[in-house]
């Protein structure tokens, strides 16, 4: 339908995403960062290029393996209605129940620990509606848990919180990655938290797209290049981006 | 249940409880005319009001989920114009086609398809523009153009037709539960059955689809199919509905909603019965109504839906607040 020139941001990506680590994808705004998550977890199709999943193309996978394979936390809101927190988590068992939704013991086991790890069992009744965003988004980690996948990817999850629980979804995401062993992979605008706590970096910049270990890319200066030096400085000493104020 | 017996009993000429009763039940009774009545038209009538009102209110439930939109409906979304267009070009369209004379009844059969076809085209219509546009209030705002096309369509095609041909449609237009033979009421049973199966099977996708579609499909449903499914339903039923009773306005919108605040819940393992039972309760309530008991005279039902039952809905929204999906 449009007909006006794409704007290639990266081209030729090629990224290798590790089992069992907590991953964070940092870039400006309209960058692309939305995209490429989109784009890994089928819920837009590739531009361009294959997506692979355990040695497997992601088109190959049926919509129930993937399903029981990479779980997702988008930034859409919810449409209004009047689930509960217990049934909007229930909802991430989908893949496992049988065409009437039945919850077996098995389900409720995981629904319930799901629960317990996000630390969320006083909001179990309550309709999801009259939750806090910090609240919601807790249930929303809570409800890909209980999906029961490998990987979970998390568009965004902090954009609407204050500091303190930004700080938290950060580190429940961080101790999950180490309970569960699984692959968390998070889009974020929270440079500072994910050059903390992040395993890997996947950098989005106008000069294309970098992914290494946290380390390896503070040592290699590739932060430097992620906003324009006269106005934010990486500061490697500080592990943290600073205003530059010599301007 | 007591409804429904209730209902059979009402009527213009006045039937004690007792011999429905025994009518019901297969014994004779005192008048043999009184067994005529409530065999061969109040029973009929009274099976008709519970297929129209639960089958328009699970096209409604459906709709509304489908859509995400809490003002989705048959009717808002042009379906039931399209089922009109359909029995129009059957009636007043065979005046062109040479003008074969037909004496009052169409074969059911006909009928059923004629409406369900044009529930079909529209609604089809309707979800390629809803893929192009995504924003739920313009997908609303094709409905209704859809809607007023159709009309428009009917409209030029009543002005070419003859008088009788558009009586017969002005007067199927009205709306009415009655006037259904034993075998007419077979078809109308068999198309329903097969929209209330098949509604049994989409209540994972339903509930799923209650997150929004990006998450529905994280969810391993296949979007495609389930809306296929959920549409192909959704015309089967408005359309067969439309053709045996015209076109009812106001049910298929406002029981999802009358069920969704008696239940709150918007889980569709409860909503689906609930909707059944409620719709089937709000039909035979009108249609007592209308036949304005111990009088001669049958109001058209499609009136009587809308002038009692958009007051509750008004009410029930002012004092509730908060209208969901």
């Amino acid at each position: 339908m449009q007909k006006k020139n794409p704007i290639i941001i990266a081209d030729a990506i090629n990224l290798a995403i590790e089992k069992g680590k907590f991953i964070a994808v940092i870039g400006k705004n309209g960058i692309g960062k939305s995209t490429l998550l989109r784009t890994l977890s089928k819920v837009q199709n590739p531009l361009h290029g294959t997506i692979f999943l355990n040695e497997k193309k992601i088109n190959d996978y049926t919509n129930n393996d993937l399903a029981t394979t990479l779980s997702l936390v988008l930034t859409e809101r919810l449409p209004e209605s009047q689930l509960t927190v217990f049934e909007l988590i229930a909802l991430g068992r989908q893949p496992y129940t049988n065409w009437m939704d039945t919850l077996s013991e098995v389900d409720n086991r995981k629904i319930q620990w799901a629960i317990e790890q996000t630390e969320i069992k006083h909001l179990q009744n309550k309709r999801f509606y009259e939750l806090s965003d910090g609240q919601l988004q807790r249930v929303l980690i809570a409800r890909a848990l209980a999906q029961d996948t490998e990987i979970i990817v998390l568009d965004e999850p902090t954009a609407h919180l204050d500091m303190h629980h930004t700080f938290k979804i950060f580190s429940l995401l961080k101790k999950l990655v180490d309970v569960t062993e699984k692959t968390i992979i998070i889009s974020t605008h929270q440079v500072n938290l994910a050059v903390d706590l992040a395993d890997e970096l996947i950098v989005f910049s106008n000069k294309g797209l970098v992914s290494g270990k946290t380390q390896t890319l503070i040592n290699e200066n590739v932060l430097d290049t992620l906003f324009s030096k006269e106005i934010i400085l990486f500061n490697k000493t500080l592990r943290q981006f600073t205003i530059n104020k010599n301007n | 249940m007591l409804y429904f017996f209730f209902n059979i009993s009402l009527g213009s000429v006045a039937i004690p409880f007792k011999d429905v009763f025994y009518i019901l039940l297969g014994e004779n009774t005192s008048k043999e005319t009184w067994q005529t009545i409530v065999l061969n038209f109040r029973v009929p009538k009274a099976i008709t009001a519970i297929l129209v009102g639960s089958g328009l209110s699970i096209s409604g439930l459906l709709m509304q989920t489908l859509f995400r939109n809490p003002l989705a409906g048959p009717f808002v979304l042009g379906i039931s114009s399209g089922a009109s267009l359909g029995v129009a070009l059957l009636i007043l369209g065979t005046s062109f086609l040479g003008g074969v004379f037909i004496s009052g009844a169409f074969s059911n059969w006909s009928l059923a398809i004629a409406a369900s076809l044009g529930a079909f085209f529209v609604l089809s219509a309707v979800i390629i523009a809803a893929n192009k546009v995504r924003n739920t209030m313009s997908i609303l705002i094709i409905g209704l153009m859809f809607g007023s096309l159709t009309s428009a369509i009917i409209s030029v095609l009543a002005y070419f037709s003859e008088a009788a041909q558009i009586q017969q449609y002005m007067f199927w237009s009205f709306g009415s539960l009655g006037n259904l033979s034993w075998q007419e009421l077979s078809v109308f049973t068999i198309i329903y059955s097969i929209g209330l199966l098949g509604t049994l099977m989409v209540i994972k996708p339903l509930n799923s689809l209650l997150l929004g579609e990006n998450y529905a499909k994280s969810l391993g449903i296949n979007i495609k199919k389930s809306r296929t499914i959920i549409l192909l339903i959704t015309s089967l039923l408005t359309g067969v509905i439309t053709a045996f009773s015209g076109p009812i306005a106001f049910v298929g919108l406002a029981v999802p909603h009358i069920a969704r605040m008696i239940f709150t819940t918007s889980n569709h393992k409860v909503l689906i019965p609930a909707v059944i039972i409620i719709g089937a309760l709000v039909l035979l309530i009108c249609d007592s109504i209308a036949q304005l008991p111990n009088s001669e005279y049958t109001l058209p039902i499609n009136a009587i839906t809308s002038l009692f039952g958009a007051p509750v809905v008004i009410w029930l929204l002012v004092k509730k607040k908060k209208i969901y999906v």
